[in-house]
């Protein structure tokens, strides 16, 4: 066999081609390696999601900001949100993170954060602009870092199917209405109307601790330790599985399955519920409804303690890892000026988080009925719980919203009791504490 | 003067010539030296390579992980913690209570698990059987109708359970039919009891379509000359089918029965699409568990997650020795 293998020789007419093709993909090598001039662009990457468009007028904004840094290029990546719980932290464990993301519960990849003041031409300007959401991003009193931009504030509050109330004769609970009174009266509506249920809110912790909070929730102990379960969360957790267990709430949409987020927008949209409780960033999917039925967010309900929602909203964050930190702080500092951050808010139809955009009237494209619901909604983002802040900014706070919303969604489904969800709640956020803190 | 197709054949006749010339010479060292005893190593390394790299490297890599704790991704900076993670797993005042466990929902997945394997296995064997039994006898569009009962296998496991979710759901397709005709609707995926009903029987309707092609190519092999010895007998055919089917087919019957099970307590895909485990933890599958350890909570605990995953292994280790001894016995 060897001998026949041996028998075919390479033919001498052949070295010339076989050279050329060498010589050819040495050369078109070459050609894909950077260029003196290429390798002066900087280029970075921003994984973006929407909640309605918040990433295409970021990209229009980038196209800007490119015009007049012509050496650095950003790419939007749009992606869902999903991605950003899920891909996001372990593409930065593994070192192979974006330069720039979009982000909502900071405590997630806070050990991933740049500190941007070095590259910033004017720290001072985001302190005084952005002062109480710079908080968030930071790990804890001592620290003092910039590390993102946050692009809108949101509140968490209730949107009611003013229809249904005008077709049932029920007014429409006041300002200062308690919970209950709430529950009495979108329960007396979804009789009336034949609508599957009174309310649904979203499988979230984050939606149940506003609520809580006002029922007397305080989530820390004196030393500022997380003490999640205590006598107002229980008197809110009790009130929410008995609404759930008599069809005052929506059972699908906590008991359906057994981890994870889930919105009820859709269900609200086909006027399966009178009340929705989920927040501000609900607003441009709203508007798209069109004149299906009328609507409105109202005040966040009272209880004894409070009439708080909850604060949130994303940021658009800068990680370490980035070979560009001053392109990356160069591109949140454009977006962060007063004319592009309130294109952006105007755009995105978001509450602004720059302090002073706050006390001026923007120019929202939207119809009345949004406007109307913008006005309100800072009504609900002034009466907010301290507490409340603080929990928004605990390093924590996912694993105290992830395990609030499994074990009160299994206690709903009758996989345990409430008691037993409360002892779960606890231990499921001291394991998470405990790994995270396990060097 | 050669034509141009003529000419491109032997200039790759040429290149091809050159590279095997290239090989030969380090072929022939590795031959003197490593004898005839041994050269066969050097053909199955790329393999043994490929299996290395991609099997028993993830299986040392989770080892290392299963014993380690915190949340670091990198090896090199998790704490080292010993058996920890497995006797935080296997820790339970009454076992035959999940809820007293301290990793409960590790313990409903084992149960949910069990329960899916025996119901999953069962109903598939039986139904496969029936249905190869059936597409066996000689009738008009046979062709057609195998095709029809392969079809869900082709399909992926997303888009089974997604075409289901939209027959089940609360304004499914399922209750407008129902409701249509008169009757009651129901939550299918919200009470436990049909939710656990319709995740196996789902499951039975992606994966039946194979097993059935299993048992159906048994089928055939039975020689014909049995069964034609056995009419001239008179034999009734409950009785053919116990005595002659049955037994022959035994050695494809065992196949299908372990490579069912390995299937079914590997279940995640269709169900975790479908339920998301719920409602409560009525479906959640121990490889659910798995993932929503390691992957879907906010601190992700690696170890845990690898510890799991390796008493699952255990588990399918020992139905594929199953598999192995009965692939054997049959040949």
């Amino acid at each position: 066999m060897g001998s026949r293998l041996s028998q075919i020789r390479l033919a001498p007419r052949l070295a010339p081609w076989l050279l050329a093709t060498a010589a050819a993909a040495f050369v078109a090598s070459g050609a894909a390696a950077p260029t003196a001039a290429s390798a002066a662009t900087r280029h970075i990457r921003v994984m973006c999601y929407s909640d309605g468009n918040e990433c295409p007028v970021t990209r229009d904004l980038a196209a800007e900001f490119m015009k007049s840094n012509p050496g650095i290029e950003v790419t939007i990546d749009e992606v869902p949100y999903s991605a950003i719980l899920q891909s996001l932290p372990v593409q930065l464990a593994a070192g192979k993170g974006p330069d720039i993301a979009r982000v909502t519960l900071f405590g997630n990849y806070s050990q991933y954060f740049l500190d941007l003041r070095p590259y910033l031409k004017d720290a001072k300007f985001w302190e005084t602009t952005f002062g109480p959401t710079l908080d968030w991003m930071r790990k804890g009193p001592s620290d003092h870092g910039i590390y993102g931009l946050m692009t809108q504030l949101t509140v968490t509050a209730p949107i009611v199917d003013k229809t249904l109330f005008e077709q049932a004769k029920v007014p429409i609970p006041g300002p200062k209405a308690t919970w209950d009174e709430w529950a009495t009266a979108v329960e007396k509506v979804a009789k009336a109307t034949g609508t599957e249920a009174g309310m649904a809110w979203d499988r979230s912790g984050h939606r149940f601790a506003g609520p809580a909070i006002s029922y007397g929730a305080k989530y820390f102990d004196a030393k500022g330790e997380p003490a999640v379960v205590d006598a107002g969360f229980k008197a809110m957790a009790k009130r929410f599985y008995d609404w759930n267990l008599n069809g005052t709430v929506l059972k699908s949409i906590w008991a359906g399955q057994a981890t994870g987020y889930r919105d009820a927008f859709n269900e609200f949209a086909n006027g399966k519920i009178v009340m929705y409780y989920s927040g501000s960033w609900q607003l441009t999917r709203l508007l798209k409804l069109g004149n299906a039925f009328s609507w409105e967010f109202a005040a966040n309900p009272c209880g004894p303690d409070a009439c708080s929602g909850m604060p949130g909203g994303a940021a658009f964050v800068a990680f370490k890892e980035t070979k560009h930190p001053h392109a990356v702080a160069a591109f949140l500092d454009f977006l962060a000026q007063p004319a592009n951050y309130r294109t952006f808010s105007e755009r995105t139809n978001n509450i602004p988080a720059e302090l002073p955009l706050q006390k001026q009237v923007l120019d929202y494209k939207m119809p009345a009925e949004g406007k109307a619901a913008l006005a309100t909604l800072l009504h609900d983002a002034a009466t907010l719980s301290p507490i409340a802040y603080h929990l928004q900014g605990y390093r924590f706070a996912g694993a105290i919203f992830g395990a609030t919303a499994d074990r009160i969604g299994q206690a709903i489904a009758g996989s345990m009791t409430l008691d037993q969800a409360y002892q779960r709640i606890t231990q499921d956020i001291a394991t998470a504490i405990a790994t995270a803190k396990k060097k | 003067m050669a034509a141009p197709g003529e000419r491109l054949r032997r200039a790759l006749g040429a290149a091809f010539g050159g590279a095997m010339n290239l090989l030969e010479a380090p072929m022939r060292l590795a031959q003197r030296r490593l004898r005839a005893g041994r050269i066969g190593w050097v053909f199955v390394a790329p393999n043994l390579g490929v299996f290395g790299l991609f099997t028993f490297l993830p299986i040392v890599i989770d080892l290392v992980y299963a014993v380690t704790g915190g949340n670091q991704l990198f090896p090199a900076q998790r704490p080292y913690v010993g058996l920890d993670n497995f006797k935080a797993l296997l820790s339970c005042k009454n076992y035959l209570d999940p809820n007293s466990c301290v990793r409960d929902l590790f313990w409903h997945g084992i149960y949910n698990t069990a329960e899916f394997v025996a119901l999953q296995v069962v109903f598939m064997i039986g139904l496969s059987l029936v249905t190869a039994l059936a597409l066996n006898r000689p009738g008009r569009a046979r062709g057609f109708f195998r095709a029809v009962f392969f079809y869900p296998v082709l399909l992926s496991p997303v888009v089974v359970a997604l075409i289901w979710k939209w027959v089940l759901q609360r304004y499914g397709v399922l209750n407008a039919a129902l409701g249509g005709l008169g009757f009651a609707t129901h939550d299918w995926l919200l009470n436990p009891t049909t939710a656990f009903f319709w995740s196996v029987f789902v499951s039975i309707w992606a994966h039946m379509g194979f097993y059935t092609l299993i048992l159906l190519a048994g089928l055939q092999a039975i020689p014909r000359d049995v069964y034609e010895a056995a009419a001239m007998d008179a034999t009734p055919p409950w009785r053919r089918f116990r005595r002659i089917t049955l037994p022959l087919l035994m050695p494809s019957l065992l196949v299908v029965l372990v490579l069912a099970l390995i299937r079914a307590v590997q279940i995640f895909d269709e169900v975790y699409v479908l339920t998301k485990g719920g409602p409560g933890t009525s479906t959640t599958f121990l490889v659910q568990f798995i993932y929503q350890t390691g992957f879907a909570q906010q601190v992700r605990e690696y170890g845990m997650a690898a510890a799991a995953s390796l008493l699952l292994a255990l588990v399918l280790m020992a139905l594929t020795y199953l598999q192995l001894r009965v692939t054997r016995a049959r040949t």
